[in-house]
């Protein structure tokens, strides 16, 4: 399923020293075209902050990276542009509905009236938002929030996306939906996507690849057989990802 | 260029839908309709008895009717409008993480802020061209007066240096938003810059002034003369009085200088009693000039420094 070809995401050795604290200690990976990345790690590991850097949003004390083989430092506006980006605490104009809030994000993305309005009204579909789409977003719960979140992304069509935290204070069924939008982008959009979250059980249903950041060293990457294998000795089979992140946390801490 | 555009849009619009904007239209509207109409009470009895009254029109816009004239109500409450309009414009964005959302788009950072600032100064001229001519009309309505050419430029270039003035506000509002995360300690630094211009500088400038030369009194005029030297350079630190000044030369042509009568030298009062007649436009832009390129001076400093804060901040999520 994984088509390794193309590094989208490329860093090396990339490090943020932040208040005199190092926030990301040089961490070196690479994320393949149409693979969907999992980045694990406790509160503060750093994720955040390099999800940043390589946005173009914080400059990198050290190292470099690159997406889509642009500098996200030097060309900053070209990457924000290639990539998506759903943040943790999302935020939103709330005396805006979702149409006009959907609107004013594909406008500062440059796309034109009649290819934005198609779109949103696809994306709006997409995520059963289309009966609320003239409601204010102040009114929405938080399920539909991280909905509209993901209608954005749908709309820019990014190569890549970052999901920082998707599913974070959502009910179970609300999780379900999220997890099945997610599949959908990476399977039927063909999005590259790096996914951030604690929710574990998502992570590994849905990440063909994952790394473990702690205190922002990275301490491993890859499948979850080669996890499982590097710290247990067997298959995956036996183990759940949280036995083994578990295990790989005791260890660090 | 694009960003620009958007966001600047969508500014504009918010302007306009608030109902912060309503009040406060509402407020100045209604302020200066009742000081028109005042006026134009009390203009109309105090012209009964001259043959051929001069610059009536602009009387409209100088003359205390009741307890002060429109241009000392802008040049008091001018502030207000723009640190309201301003205080929670970045601050409140962050707070709300839709700057991160904002920024993580292809557009360039500075077009946020240039937005927030150029939509806010068009709100204000639009504020302040309405309420002119709202004043205008109310004052053919009441007097039947028409205003001649040389009176509608002065009135133009009286709202252009307004609109500067709001501006700088706006500006000093803005930095304070994007320096503090907190909107209600934003807000609060502003009042206090406001309260600190419009009341403690001239006071402070007294004291500061009676300091330096405490022998001064009527017998003694050249320590006098320093005296009101040193009071007016500190005073003219606060761009309250800078705009008052400016203001004052501009709407009334029978003032001749911005500066107090014990001040001027010798031979421009000489001149000025030998000319009694009003000064041109020409003449009166001549003497207000510098306080206007002072004024727009430190908008663009206020509005610089601001730009500087910004572009270097960390954007962090949460």
């Amino acid at each position: 399923m994984v088509v390794e070809e193309k590094a989208i995401i490329e860093t090396e050795n990339l490090t943020k020293v932040y208040k005199g604290q190092v926030a990301v200690d040089h961490v070196t990976f690479k994320v393949f075209e149409g693979e969907v990345f999992g980045f694990l790690g406790p509160n503060g590991a750093g994720k955040t902050t390099l999800i940043l850097m390589l946005l173009g949003l914080t400059e990198p004390t050290e190292g470099m990276a690159r997406v889509l083989g642009v500098d996200p430092v030097r060309e900053a506006i070209k990457v924000k542009g290639l990539i998506g980006y759903m943040p943790e605490n999302m935020g939103f104009y709330n005396d805006l509905d979702a149409i006009q809030m959907l609107k004013f994000m594909a406008d500062l993305n440059g796309l034109p009236r009649h290819i934005a309005d198609e779109r949103i009204e696809k994306a709006l579909y997409t995520v059963g938002l289309e009966n609320e789409a003239k409601k204010k977003i102040g009114a929405y719960s938080r399920g539909m929030r991280q909905r509209l979140g993901l209608a954005e992304l749908i709309v820019k069509e990014p190569k890549v996306a970052f999901l920082d935290e998707p599913t974070l204070g959502l009910d179970p069924d609300a999780t379900n939906k999220m997890i099945e939008l997610i599949e959908n982008l990476s399977k039927e959009q063909r999005m590259t996507i790096i996914l951030c979250s604690h929710f574990l059980e998502m992570v590994q249903k849905l990440c063909s690849r994952m790394r473990i950041i702690i205190k922002g060293k990275m301490v491993a990457q890859g499948t979850m057989e080669t996890l499982a294998k590097e710290k247990f000795g067997v298959d995956s089979e036996e183990y759940t990802l949280e036995e083994i992140y578990m295990k790989y946390f005791q260890e660090e801490a | 260029m694009h960003g620009l555009k958007v966001i600047f849009k969508k500014e504009l619009a918010d302007h306009f839908s608030s109902y912060r904007f309503l009040i406060l239209f509402s407020l100045i509207c209604m302020v200066s309709l009742i000081i028109a109409y005042m006026v134009s009470m009390t203009i109309k009895n105090e012209m009964k008895d001259i043959a051929k009254p001069q610059f009536v029109f602009l009387m409209l816009f100088i003359s205390q009717g009741g307890l002060f004239s429109f241009v000392q109500f802008v040049a008091f409450f001018g502030p207000l409008i723009g640190l309201i309009m301003g205080f929670d414009l970045i601050n409140r964005e962050r707070n709300e993480g839709t700057l991160s959302r904002i920024l993580a788009q292809p557009i360039y950072r500075d077009a946020v802020i240039n937005g927030k600032f150029l939509a806010g100064v068009v709100t204000i001229s639009i504020m302040i061209a309405s309420i002119v001519l709202v004043i205008t009309g109310l004052g053919l309505i009441l007097m039947g007066v028409v205003p001649g050419i040389d009176e509608i430029l002065r009135i133009l270039v009286y709202m252009i240096i307004s609109i500067v003035y709001i501006s700088f506000w706006l500006g000093v509002a803005i930095l304070f938003s994007i320096i503090f995360r907190s909107v209600t300690t934003s807000a609060l630094a502003g009042l206090a810059v406001w309260i600190f211009f419009s009341f403690f500088v001239s006071l402070g400038a007294n004291i500061v002034a009676k300091a330096f030369v405490p022998d001064a009194g009527p017998d003694n005029l050249e320590a006098l003369l320093k005296q009101i030297t040193i009071q007016r350079a500190i005073s003219l630190s606060s761009p309250i009085i800078l705009y008052s000044d400016a203001t004052a030369t501009i709407v009334d042509p029978t003032k001749k200088t911005t500066r107090s009568f014990v001040f001027v030298g010798p031979f421009e009062k000489l001149s000025s009693e030998r000319f009694s007649g009003p000064l041109s436009l020409h003449q009166s832009l001549l003497i207000v000039l510098p306080y206007i390129i002072t004024l727009i001076a430190i908008t663009a400093i206020c509005f610089a420094i601001s730009y500087i804060v910004f572009m270097r901040q960390e954007i962090r999520s949460a």
